[in-house]
């Protein structure tokens, strides 16, 4: 019986194979902008476990040198004859591929070469010219090198690995360790470091930059959309699921009047929904596939901007991605089903077997009521809300809120449009359009959810970007930067600077714990450069000129937010050394605190800290002349960066940023207009009813079809009026609350009207062209069809 | 004794007044008889308890030896499948399969399909030709006639048809009945027919009227 009663239930889908595809098409969709946003998460977290794995960072305590200098091997063999079980590592960059070198014989187990080669042997890494161990794509990248290169897949990305010693003669830095890996197992007797060695510092495990904690917002921002876009395919699926089983309606009461019981049925349609799930999981986890790969490159250029985390750009086939791809297509169908199914499970047996398409929607009170709530709830929340989870509750009660409230809106927008009206066929144009909303409300939420996205995305990076290059032209102001390798060549900057340019700005920074935060802290000469340039977000009056007399210091908006502080806030930036907040300065881009004090106090509290970085002033005109005399002094012209070039890369890493959520949106404003185009193309067929009465009254096709397209684009302009506030307020959230809580500042809301317009253009035009499908058809339609309307009601 | 109801009682809620007030009629095999009424009289309410798709207030009916009062909807379903066939004045065949299709689907059902039954049934109806067609492709007479043959093809005892020929005009009405009657002969089932028409129900051997609720 069972086989019998499904391929009476799969017959539907047979002689309604648009609604299938429908079906279908919007649970792959859905599955596929899910999965992808998954798989590219997947990925990251795969290479930062990989490198975890391999260069233990986050998992062991570190000793690094107080100046954040190179530690000596004489240090580093007394402290080992002291007791403390460290390990040495050394590392550098060549050809933009990071290396690390490892001494394989003190560093903790299944770390580096002993875990990444497996059957790795050891005399060769140690001895000879050693060997490199790093994926094969590293591999590639790297020049010809005096070792012998082997495959390992399992090093983190872009990185190789090698023996200490290897290392320090290909990065020309004998005898140098960058830090010593403390051991989980230390004797109990050692003395203490600050005994051995004062010069070094140890930082717990996890301490400092875990780029995986770091990341996470990012990621959690691409979940976030990943949702929204699966939410919006739901959507669709939603209205394809409740369509068939209303048009099921009646055969659903046949067969049961034939005999099959209720429980039974319903098990076997569930098992039906679940077969269409699956295979259009399938497709979507495939198609996730062909999107993650193509994201790929632009997410792991915006993780190593923003973070200098290594991401593989390659994508990896995972079977936890694949079976969470099939899980929430499963997942979002039993969800999307369920009201449906509940409703059929208690559909008395002789109920009106009609199918009731039009009265698809919730009933209007209920669902307005529900729409406040929500909408309410987002209000709340932005209120009173904390933390990053509060900011999505609240994007997520506002955008469901939002798209509920859109059938309600639209009934009484159109209930007061129907008014004025004064010919018979325009009362009938808004009567009707008016009974198209049930039908079509899912399609227009989806839309209006999808524009909203748009709106509230486009304003926050079109606001991130005015910001940011006006952040940059502050933040850049000299006209070359250049970047050295010892104090040998910063003396020669030095004596350059003196002959041919206006002023020097050494760079002077220092990474240390302020606040229980790892911060940069800088040493700012007193320039007018500075002075004429910067601009506060808060600020004591005068801040440059008490900052030069040394009366307190500068701090970013990530220090300001997260360590709680204020202007006028004592902050302790070395032992003794206490000082007041002068000024909150904006500083886009970077994930972590930093404090800038005056450059006599700086040098003062950390005379070890040598400039390797300046800023040089000169003329526009006189800079040619300015980078001949560097690169004649014997500064490399790749150490030698003018302001246009730097600009130019930063913004580039920043574009690169938002590239992922740009073409998420894009995707996502798709996926709505294929929702319209399928919604409309459904109930083409079940307009008929309606339309032929018209018809006979002496409506030709042809202005029927006309006024179907209108209906569509008036119903879309509606929406989109509805999805400007919406999506505005969005772009707040983001802003305000989201953007803050993950990034730690807080970036000025600017509107783009133009843009909003040309975005409102494109909805209409989507609609017009979904829309014009079926009024083409309809206007085709032969009048024995139409008469068919009255035959079947006799 | 093939359908024996005694004193059964229905009314609906929000209704004051009841549809069936103490209903008792018996019918034998191979019987067959004409429910008469005006609109609202409790025909077609009889008719859907004697089928399993409404259960009683009071009374009980019994088909076949089976009483259908302690059945749940599986127990009822069942006697559907199995004993009872019901011809609606919709029709109600199955859009989206063939009339091969709708023919065998209630047969298929019970597991009693044979296609041999189903080919003559289909050419004494006169749907040979329509075979593949879908039943939107045809009128109402011949959707009522693959109806027909969908109920006969599943060898039902009792063939209850509710106005069988209310949607057709005077001359495909007679046809469709005629051979109706003849068919359900043939198999040897009882036939109830609710019908407004006097002149389809002096066809039929034996007849009884509703009026508000009660046989007279």
């Amino acid at each position: 019986m069972n086989r019998v009663i499904l391929s009476a239930l799969l017959s539907h889908w047979r002689r309604n194979p648009l609604q299938l595809i429908t079906l279908l098409a919007g649970l792959a969709l859905a599955t596929a902008l899910w999965s992808g946003v998954q798989a590219i998460n997947a990925e990251a977290r795969a290479s930062y476990d990989a490198a975890a794995a391999t260069l233990g960072e986050g998992r062991y305590a570190q000793i690094t040198a107080r100046d954040g200098g190179a530690i000596s091997h004489d240090t580093y063999v007394a402290l080992r004859r002291a007791g403390w079980a460290v390990s040495p590592v050394i590392e550098g960059r060549i050809d933009g591929v990071r290396l690390i070198g490892l001494e394989p014989l003190t560093a903790p187990g299944g770390l580096g070469p002993v875990r990444a080669g497996g059957g790795a042997d050891l005399g060769a890494f140690l001895s000879g010219k050693g060997q490199i161990f790093a994926r094969a794509d590293t591999l590639a990248r790297l020049p010809d090198l005096e070792a012998e290169p082997v495959t390992a897949p399992d090093v983190a990305p872009n990185t190789a690995l090698t023996d200490i010693g290897v290392a320090q003669r290909l990065l020309d830095r004998p005898g140098q360790i960058d830090r010593l890996i403390v051991l989980p197992d230390q004797p109990l007797t050692q003395p203490p470091l600050e005994q051995v060695a004062p010069d070094l510092i140890c930082s717990a495990p996890q301490a400092g930059g875990d780029v995986a904690r770091l990341t996470d917002s990012f990621h959690l921002n691409l979940t976030a959309f990943g949702l929204l876009s699966f939410a919006v395919g739901l959507f669709i699926v939603q209205g394809a699921i409740g369509l068939a089983f209303e048009q099921r309606r009646p055969m659903v009461r046949t067969l049961r009047a034939l005999g099959v019981p209720l429980r039974r049925l319903i098990v076997l349609m569930a098992v039906e929904l679940a077969l269409l799930a699956l295979i259009a999981g399938g497709i979507g986890v495939a198609l996730g596939y062909v999107i993650a790969a193509a994201l790929l490159p632009d997410v792991a250029a915006t993780l190593r901007g923003l973070y200098g985390a290594n991401l593989s750009g390659q994508l990896n086939l995972r079977p936890v991605w694949w079976l969470s791809g099939l899980g929430i297509a499963l997942g979002g169908t039993a969800l999307a089903a369920s009201g449906a199914l509940w409703s059929l499970a208690r559909m008395p047996l002789l109920s009106g077997a009609q199918p009731r398409a039009l009265m698809m929607a919730r009933s209007g009170g209920g669902q307005a009521a529900v729409a406040t709530l929500l909408l309410l709830v987002a209000a709340g929340l932005a209120l009173w809300g904390e933390g990053l989870l509060a900011g999505f509750a609240m994007l997520g009660a506002l955008l469901i809120g939002g798209a509920l409230v859109l059938p309600p809106v639209l009934g009484l927008v159109l209930r007061w449009a129907e008014r004025p009206a004064r010919s018979a066929t325009a009362e009938w144009f808004w009567a009707d359009t008016r009974q198209q909303v049930p039908g079509l409300s899912l399609a227009l939420m989806a839309l209006l959810l999808a524009m909203a996205a748009n709106v509230g995305v486009s304003t926050m990076v079109s606001s991130f970007r005015l910001t940011f290059t006006g952040f940059l032209d502050q933040r850049l102001a000299s006209e070359l930067y250049v970047r050295v390798e010892d104090a040998a060549q910063a003396e020669v900057i030095r004596e350059v600077a003196r002959d041919h340019a206006d002023a020097l700005l050494p760079l002077l920074s220092t990474e240390r714990q302020v606040a229980g935060l790892p911060v940069e802290i800088y040493g700012a000469r007193d320039h007018a450069t500075y002075r004429d340039n910067w601009q506060f977000l808060y600020a004591v009056p005068d801040p440059w000129e008490r900052l030069a007399r040394g009366e307190g210091v500068l701090i970013n908006e990530q220090m300001f937010r997260r360590a709680g502080l204020e202007l006028g806030s004592a902050v302790t930036i070395a032992p003794g050394t206490r000082l007041p907040v002068l000024g909150i300065y904006g500083d886009y881009g970077n994930p972590i605190g930093q404090v800038i004090a005056t450059e006599p106090l700086f040098r003062d509290l950390y005379p070890e800290v040598t400039a390797l970085r300046f800023g040089l002033r000169s003329d526009p005109g006189q800079v040619p002349a300015l980078r001949a005399a560097l690169t004649d002094a014997g500064i490399p012209q790749a150490a030698i960066t003018d302001q246009a070039a730097l600009k130019r890369m930063s913004l580039a890493v920043f574009e690169r940023t938002f590239t992922v959520t740009t073409a998420l949106n894009v995707l996502t404003l798709a996926v709505a207009g294929f929702a319209i185009l399928m919604s409309l193309l459904t109930l083409a067929a079940m307009r008929l009813p309606q339309l032929a009465p018209v018809w006979a009254l002496g409506l030709t096709r042809r202005s029927l079809a006309r006024l179907d397209l209108l209906r569509a684009v008036v119903l879309a302009a509606l929406t989109a009026a509805l999805a400007l506030p919406l999506g505005l307020a969005l772009a707040w959230a983001l802003l305000a609350v989201v953007n803050v809580e993950a990034f730690g500042w807080r970036l000025p809301m600017y509107l783009f009207p133009l843009d909003y317009l040309r975005l409102t253009g494109l909805a209409l035009l989507a609609a017009a062209l979904a829309a014009s499908w079926p009024a083409w058809r309809l206007s085709r339609t032969p009048p024995a069809q139409l008469l068919g309307v009255f035959r079947n009601e006799r | 004794m093939l359908l024996e109801v005694q004193d059964v009682t229905k009314s609906y809620p929000g209704t004051e007044t009841a549809v069936l007030r103490g209903v008792s009629l018996t019918l034998d095999a191979g019987g067959m008889l004409a429910l008469t009424g005006e609109s609202g009289s409790g025909k077609s309410t009889l008719l859907h308890l004697i089928g399993g798709l409404d259960t009683a207030d009071g009374g009980r009916v019994c088909i076949d030896g089976t009483d259908l009062t302690p059945l749940d909807d599986s127990g009822r379903a069942a006697l559907r499948r199995g004993t009872v066939g019901v011809i609606f004045q919709q029709f109600n065949l199955i859009p989206s399969l063939t009339v091969a299709g709708n023919i065998a689907f209630q047969a298929r059902l019970a597991g009693r399909h044979d296609p041999a039954r189903d080919a003559n049934l289909a050419a004494r109806l006169g749907l040979d030709d329509h075979l593949q067609k879908y039943p939107e492709q045809l009128s109402g007479g011949q959707q009522q006639r693959v109806a027909i043959a969908r109920t006969l093809a599943a060898g039902p005892k009792l063939v209850l048809a509710d106005e069988p020929t209310g949607n057709l005009d005077e001359s495909s009405s007679d046809a469709v009945m005629a051979l109706l009657q003849e068919l359900v002969a043939e198999t040897g089932a009882g036939l109830i027919l609710v019908t407004h028409s006097e002149r389809l129900a002096a066809r039929l051997p034996r007849r009884l009227h509703l009026r508000a609720g009660r046989l007279t």
